[in-house]
This record gives structure tokens, C-alpha cells and sequence, in this order.
């Protein structure tokens, strides 16, 4: 790879009030800063903390699904309270304590400011405050699994009744608990979120124009709008939640004039956009990802970018797909069915722009880039049963299934696991300054892959054969306790089991890379991007001398270049750099 | 220290970036009482018989905070024109005005919440009184925000120090007066 320019810069030039020889006191640096990439790796390692406990739930449930009442190994027997328990925070913690942290807050906090060529965040002790408050939000939840009664167990949907009465849940606080964790957690991803939106709109070097702006900070700022736009109705609706647990009131109470249908109509008006929410970032990352290591320009920069706001806004029209069966009317069913539908179109346009950005390519198969295509493979297979349950019919046989299930582990597995494990080992160098260890990463990443097919691919079957997606025990309904069904819940358990234990290998490779590995050059992959331009891992305030920016972020491959690469910074021959920004 | 970031002086977009953020913390609230108002709303459709409730609010006492909001927001307005031309303590003085007004109005609706919960009008007596006291109490503690960081920046202005954030609060305390104009409508003049 050829270095640059940039790297002769250096870190001791005389750009004044960023000392990086200014020793901090430990706790400063590492709980106190307001540097939004110490920020990053805070929502970083705090999100792969909360994956290691919701991953260690999934083992345990799944154990007990196959092999039920048996004490599960490194747990004991479980209980019908405890196995709702875990469920519920499984899903509670993948979604808001894993993918949100480590997709939106912790890529998001690092890529944004570097790629569009700014020394931080505009505020950045909101940024601060907003880690902390999410945070405390994780500590709560935590803290809610050992009040008395135990932890939540109504589902992460927490629909009501069963959510507002501790006469039906039987966690009179962890009910409580679980509502005030959620809710702080969507007060400090609101602070985020604005903080990330006015970065990416104002804080631009000189030169960005919006078609210069890359997909992975476009996505995650959409995500962000789309975030911002939904999560209103369900803090007011955790608010009315919180009142109905503890206070008397009767929002979602039908003896006294309330609506339980309502919470769902509050929770999924957030919920369905949450999943783009967390999508679109991971599509970011791909787009990064896939031209870089295909050495070609992302195919359709602007398809790109318009299918995603395309989603964006249709995703809000979906959301009552999640309650057909909920005793809507089923005109408006109908409605929904087709908004759920045509949804797909604009992924679908998505998927075809990666594909083409592949074709008649040089692919390098990285790390990085294995994860990268595999995302689209595995997301592929979601995307397709997620027609089958979008008709509101077919829906009726399929819902509360483990189709269901299958099905949107087969976007969520992707989304959150792969579009993570794509963006940490893509950016490891930058972060850290240190290449992980290739070797390791392929291994962690097949054991991975095959272990995910090995679970979910079985639990299409059995839910199309009707196993339900609320039993602790399947020995209680002897109709469901044949072979053939045994066998594939056991396949699928056994396959949990193996990609939890192939995890200590990517912990392993990440905690020894950070130190021991290989140092990184600044710009190892030879890509375009702004991040790329400063040193590994960047000072604070990132670059020796501000950025212009004179192109966009996919200009591979260039037919009147040499080099196969064309950083968005360099300027066009024949022309001076301008006086950059900054400089003194 | 956040003075010292490039980041927070550029405007890439063609707005500064605090007065940018302000909007971006409207649009963010805009859902919030959405959510609650249209819950309110579906709700109302299929109880015909809370108009009865609704009937027992005292629209007097509505129409006068409606007034003293729109006052309050008319200085707020006034101490931006003062603070444009630089008049530092002019401006304190008419966002203390503004301050006051808030005050007032909170007075006022603590007067009316009294009175609705001596008459065992509280939220568990009801799903309407639960709306009434949820909308109009998450609007007070919006009121209450705004009097603090209206004083506070008053009290910055005085000294003619950061006269921008006197336009900024005013944005934030005139989204706070449309909230209201919201609630009022649909809760005290919809029957």
C-alpha cells in the first residue's frame, strides 16, 4: 500500500490546543472525556459487555428448549420464571443494549466526526452526557434481574395487561425497572442522535457537498432522523406504562376506559422504524466495506442514498404488520400488508447496488469483507420469509411461531452481529493502531457463520410445523415432542452453544491485537475516506491540519490514475492545497 | 473547552450550529406530546361520554394562561430584538418578563390541578384524567425548564455575555407556547 502525505504531519506539529503529550489523569481520559473517540470505544465495549450477557441468555433458554428441564450446564435447572426472565431481556438487551450502542452510538460517535473532516462532535459534553446517561440506563437494567421477584418477564414488547400488573407478571419492580432502563436509554440516544445530526450538518470540512458526504455517515444520520421521529410516542408511552404499574391510572386498562391495543400501536410505531434504525447503519458499513476491498466505486452512490430515505419514510407506515392478529381491523390490515410489501422494493434496490458494486470487481477476501458479504447473504434470507409474514393471511398461520422468529434472527443476527463484527475488524486499525490477527478472524468468522445457519435454518421447520415461540417446555404438549422435532431443536441448541463458545476466539483476537498486534499503517487499506487521513489511532482532534475536501468517497479504480485509489482530500493536480482551516 | 473545537464554529449546513440544535431538540419533542395527544385523540373518539369531563374544566382559566403564554412569548420575542442590537441588560429584563409570565402560569395550573384533585379528580379516577394530568404536567415541567434557562440566560445577558442563546431560548419558549395552544384546544375547547 502506498502511505500519503498526511503521515508526514505527524503528531508533534505546533497545532496548539491539541497537546498530545499532555499526560491526563486515568480517570479523565478514560471515564471523563469528552473526545468522542474515547466516547466511541466506551459505547463499544459497554454494548459487547451487554452481548456477552443477552448471548449467555440465549444459551441458556435454547438449552432448555432442547434438552427441557434438565439442569443447563453453567446454570442449573430453569424455571418458568426465570426462562420469561430471559427471553425478554435477551431481547431487550440485543436490541437496545447491543446493536443501538454499538451500531448507532459507538460507530457513530467514531466514524462521524473523522469522516467529514471535524476535530469532534459539536457538543461534546452532551456527547459525554449522553453516554453516561445510557450508562446508568444499563445499570439499571442490571440492576432489575435481582430485585425481589426477579427480572421482567412479560416479553420485550412488554405488552399490556401482563406488563401493567404485578398480579399477572409477578416482578412488581422489575416491570418497573425495566421501563425506566428503556426509557433513560432512549433520553441519552436523543441527545446522541442530535448531537450526531447538526455534527454531520454543520460540521462538514470545507468542500463537502452532500454527494460528498459517505454512506456510512448518511446512514447513520437517517437512522438517527428516523430515531428521532419515532421514539417520541413510546417515552410517552413508557411514561403512561410507568404511571399504570405504579400509580393507579388505567391507560391501558379496558376495565376502566383504557386500550391495551394501544401500547402496541406506541411500542411498534417505534419499534418496526427501530429496525431500520439499526439497519441502515450496517448498510453504511457495507457500503464502506465492499468498495473498498472490491476496488470499485459503489454502484449508484445516489440509488443508494434515496432507496435508504425511501425506507427511512415507508418504515414509519408499517408498523401495525406486528398486530394483525391483535383485533385490528382487517381493512386496515390490508392497508399495512401492502406498505410491508412494498418496503421491500427500496431493500431490495439496496441489495442489487452491493451486488453490482461486486460485479466484475478484484475482490480481496478480508476479514472484513467476508463479514461484509455475508451480510448480504444472510440478510437476503430475511428479507424473503419476511414477504410470507407481511401478507396479513399468511401471517395468521405463521405469527408467535418460530418462523417468526427465525425469520427476523435472519435480519437482526445480520444486523447486529455481522454489520458489528464487519465494522470492528474493518476499523480495528484505526481505533486501535493494530491489525487483529487475520487467521483468527477467518476461523471466528466460519465457526460463526455455519453455527448461525445451524441454529435458525431448523427453526424455520419447526415453526412451520407449529412449535410456539411462548413455551418453556415443550415435555407439557406431547403433540409437539416428536423425533423429528426434538432432533432439530437440539441441532439449533447445540449450534447456540458452539458460536457462544467461538466467541472467546474474536475476544481473544480483539484484547490481543490491541496490544500484541501487527502496528497499522495509516491508511492500510488504501481507501478514500477522511478517517483514513489521520494518523492510527488519530491524536486528539484527529487531524494535524484540517481537511478540504475536493470528491467523493468511492473514486476507486479511476481510469486516469495510477494509483487505484483517489483520497477525498488530495487535491486535483495542478492545484495548491488552500490554507487549511485552523492552521496557526 | 468546547470554545476550542473547530467543529462547533463551522456551519456547513448555513445555520449556527446551536440554533440548529434547538430545532433538532423541537423535533425531537414534537413526537413526544404527539404521541400523547394522538392517544388522547383515539382515545376521546370512542368515549363520547368524557365530554362531561372535558366540560368540567373552566375555560376562563385556559384562555387567561393562553394569554399570559402568548405575552410571555411576545417578551421573549422583544429581549431577541434587544439582544440584536446588543443591548445586554434590556434583553435580561425582558426575559426576566418572560420568566415571570411562566411563573404565573404554573401558579395558575397549580390552582387548577388543587382544585380538580379536592374534587377526587385525580388520574386513577379516570383514563381523561389520566391524559389531563399527564399532557398538562409534562407540559409544566417543560414550562418549569424553560423559566430556569430563561433566568439563567438572563442572567448572562446582564452582563452582555452570550447574547445568541437569548434568540435560542426564545425559539425553545415559543415551541412550549404551541404545545399549549394544543392542549388548550383539545382539552378545554373541544367538547
Amino acid at each position: 500500500m502506498a502511505s500519503h502525505s498526511i503521515a508526514a504531519h505527524g503528531h508533534s506539529d505546533s497545532h496548539g490546543h491539541h497537546d498530545a503529550h499532555h499526560e491526563e489523569h486515568w480517570f479523565l481520559k478514560y471515564c471523563w472525556s469528552t473526545d468522542h473517540k474515547m466516547i466511541a470505544k466506551q459505547y463499544l465495549i459497554t454494548g459487547l459487555f451487554m452481548a456477552l450477557i443477552g448471548g449467555f441468555f440465549a444459551y441458556v433458554f435454547r438449552w432448555q428448549l432442547a434438552f427441557p428441564n434438565q439442569p443447563v450446564p453453567f446454570f442449573g435447572v430453569v424455571t418458568p420464571a426465570s426462562y420469561n426472565m430471559m427471553i425478554t431481556q435477551h431481547g431487550t438487551i440485543m436490541i437496545f443494549f447491543v446493536a443501538m450502542p454499538v451500531l448507532l452510538a459507538a460507530f457513530g460517535n467514531y466514524l462521524i466526526p473523522l469522516m467529514v473532516g471535524a476535530d469532534d462532535m459539536v457538543f461534546p459534553r452532551l456527547n459525554r452526557a449522553s453516554y453516561q446517561v445510557f450508562l446508568i440506563s444499563s445499570i439499571i437494567l442490571i440492576w432489575s434481574f435481582f430485585v425481589p421477584g426477579g427480572g421482567f418477564g412479560g416479553a420485550w414488547t412488554a405488552y399490556p395487561p401482563l406488563s401493567a400488573g404485578s398480579q399477572f407478571n409477578l416482578t412488581p419492580s422489575g416491570s418497573t425497572l425495566w421501563v425506566v432502563a428503556v426509557a433513560v436509554e432512549f433520553v441519552a440516544f436523543l441527545m446522541g442522535g442530535i448531537n450526531f445530526i447538526v455534527t454531520a450538518m454543520n460540521a462538514r470540512a470545507p468542500g463537502m457537498k452532500f454527494e460528498d458526504v459517505p454512506m456510512a455517515v448518511w446512514m447513520i444520520v437517517i437512522a438517527s432522523v428516523m430515531f428521532m421521529m419515532s421514539v417520541g410516542p413510546l417515552i410517552a408511552g413508557s411514561v403512561m406504562l410507568i404511571m399504570d404499574q405504579n400509580f393507579g391510572t388505567h391507560f391501558f386498562d379496558p376495565r376502566t376506559g383504557g386500550d391495551p391495543v394501544l401500547w402496541q400501536h406506541l411500542f411498534w410505531f417505534f419499534g418496526h422504524p427501530e429496525v431500520y434504525v439499526v439497519l441502515l447503519p450496517a448498510l453504511g458499513f457495507l457500503a464502506e466495506i465492499l468498495p473498498v476491498f472490491s476496488r470499485k466505486k459503489l454502484f449508484g452512490y445516489r440509488t443508494l442514498l434515496y432507496s435508504s430515505i425511501g425506507t427511512a419514510c415507508l418504515s414509519f407506515f408499517v408498523w401495525a404488520h406486528h398486530q394483525f392478529i391483535s383485533g385490528i381491523d382487517p381493512r386496515m390490515a390490508n392497508v399495512f400488508a401492502a406498505t410491508t410489501v412494498l418496503i421491500s422494493i427500496p431493500i431490495a434496490e439496496i441489495m442489487f447496488v452491493f451486488i453490482a458494486t461486486l460485479y466484475r470487481s478484484s475482490i480481496q477476501f478480508t476479514v472484513p469483507m467476508l463479514w461484509a458479504l455475508s451480510f448480504v447473504a444472510e440478510f437476503l434470507v430475511g428479507g424473503v420469509t419476511g414477504i410470507f409474514l407481511g401478507a396479513s393471511g399468511a401471517d395468521i398461520h405463521f405469527h408467535d411461531t418460530y418462523f417468526v422468529l427465525a425469520h427476523f434472527h435472519y435480519t437482526f443476527f445480520p444486523i447486529a452481529i455481522i454489520g458489528s463484527f464487519a465494522g470492528l475488524t474493518y476499523w480495528f486499525p484505526k481505533m486501535f493502531g493494530r491489525h487483529l490477527n487475520e487467521g483468527l478472524g477467518k476461523l471466528h468468522f466460519w465457526i460463526t457463520i455455519i453455527s448461525f445457519n445451524f441454529i435458525w435454518m431448523p427453526l424455520f421447520f419447526t415453526g412451520i410445523m407449529g412449535d410456539h415461540r411462548r413455551i418453556y417446555s415443550f415435555t407439557n404438549f406431547p403433540d409437539l415432542m416428536t423425533p423429528d422435532r426434538i432432533l432439530l431443536r437440539e441441532i439449533s441448541s447445540v449450534a447456540t452453544a458452539i458460536m457462544g463458545v467461538a466467541q472467546i476466539l474474536f475476544f481473544a483476537n480483539f484484547f490481543w491485537s490491541m496490544y500484541k498486534g501487527r502496528k497499522a499503517e495509516d491508511n492500510p487499506y488504501g481507501a478514500n475516506t477522511l478517517e483514513w487521513r489521520c494518523p492510527s489511532p488519530p491524536p486528539h482532534g484527529n487531524f494535524a491540519v484540517m481537511p478540504t475536501v475536493y470528491r467523493g468517497p468511492y473514486e476507486y479504480s479511476h481510469p486516469d490514475r495510477e494509483s487505484d485509489f483517489w483520497p477525498q482530500d488530495e487535491p486535483p493536480a495542478g492545484q495548491g492545497s488552500v490554507q487549511p482551516e485552523g492552521a496557526h | 473547552m468546547s470554545g476550542q473545537i473547530i467543529a462547533t464554529g463551522r456551519s456547513a449546513a448555513g445555520m449556527p450550529t446551536g440554533k440548529l440544535a434547538v430545532w433538532m431538540v423541537i423535533a425531537s419533542e414534537i413526537p413526544i406530546f404527539g404521541g400523547i395527544l394522538a392517544s388522547y385523540l383515539m382515545h376521546r373518539i370512542g368515549h363520547p361520554d368524557w365530554a362531561q369531563m372535558t366540560a368540567g374544566l373552566n375555560v376562563w382559566i385556559g384562555t387567561f394562561n393562553t394569554a399570559l403564554l402568548v405575552t410571555s412569548s411576545l417578551f421573549a420575542m422583544l429581549a431577541h430584538a434587544a439582544a440584536e442590537r446588543g443591548n445586554g441588560p434590556l434583553a435580561a429584563a425582558r426575559l426576566r418578563l418572560a420568566a415571570y409570565g411562566g411563573l404565573v402560569f404554573l401558579c395558575i395550573k397549580a390552582y387548577e390541578w388543587y382544585t380538580k384533585i379536592s374534587h377526587d379528580h385525580v388520574p386513577q379516577t379516570g383514563t381523561f384524567y389520566g391524559y389531563y394530568f399527564s399532557a398538562t404536567g409534562l407540559h409544566a415541567i417543560h414550562i418549569l425548564a424553560g423559566v430556569a434557562i430563561l433566568l439563567a440566560i438572563a442572567a448572562q445577558a446582564e452582563k452582555g455575555k452570550h447574547l445568541g442563546r437569548v434568540e435560542l431560548i426564545g425559539i425553545y419558549w415559543h415551541f412550549v407556547d404551541v404545545v399549549w395552544f394544543f392542549l388548550f384546544h383539545i382539552f378545554y375547547i373541544i367538547r
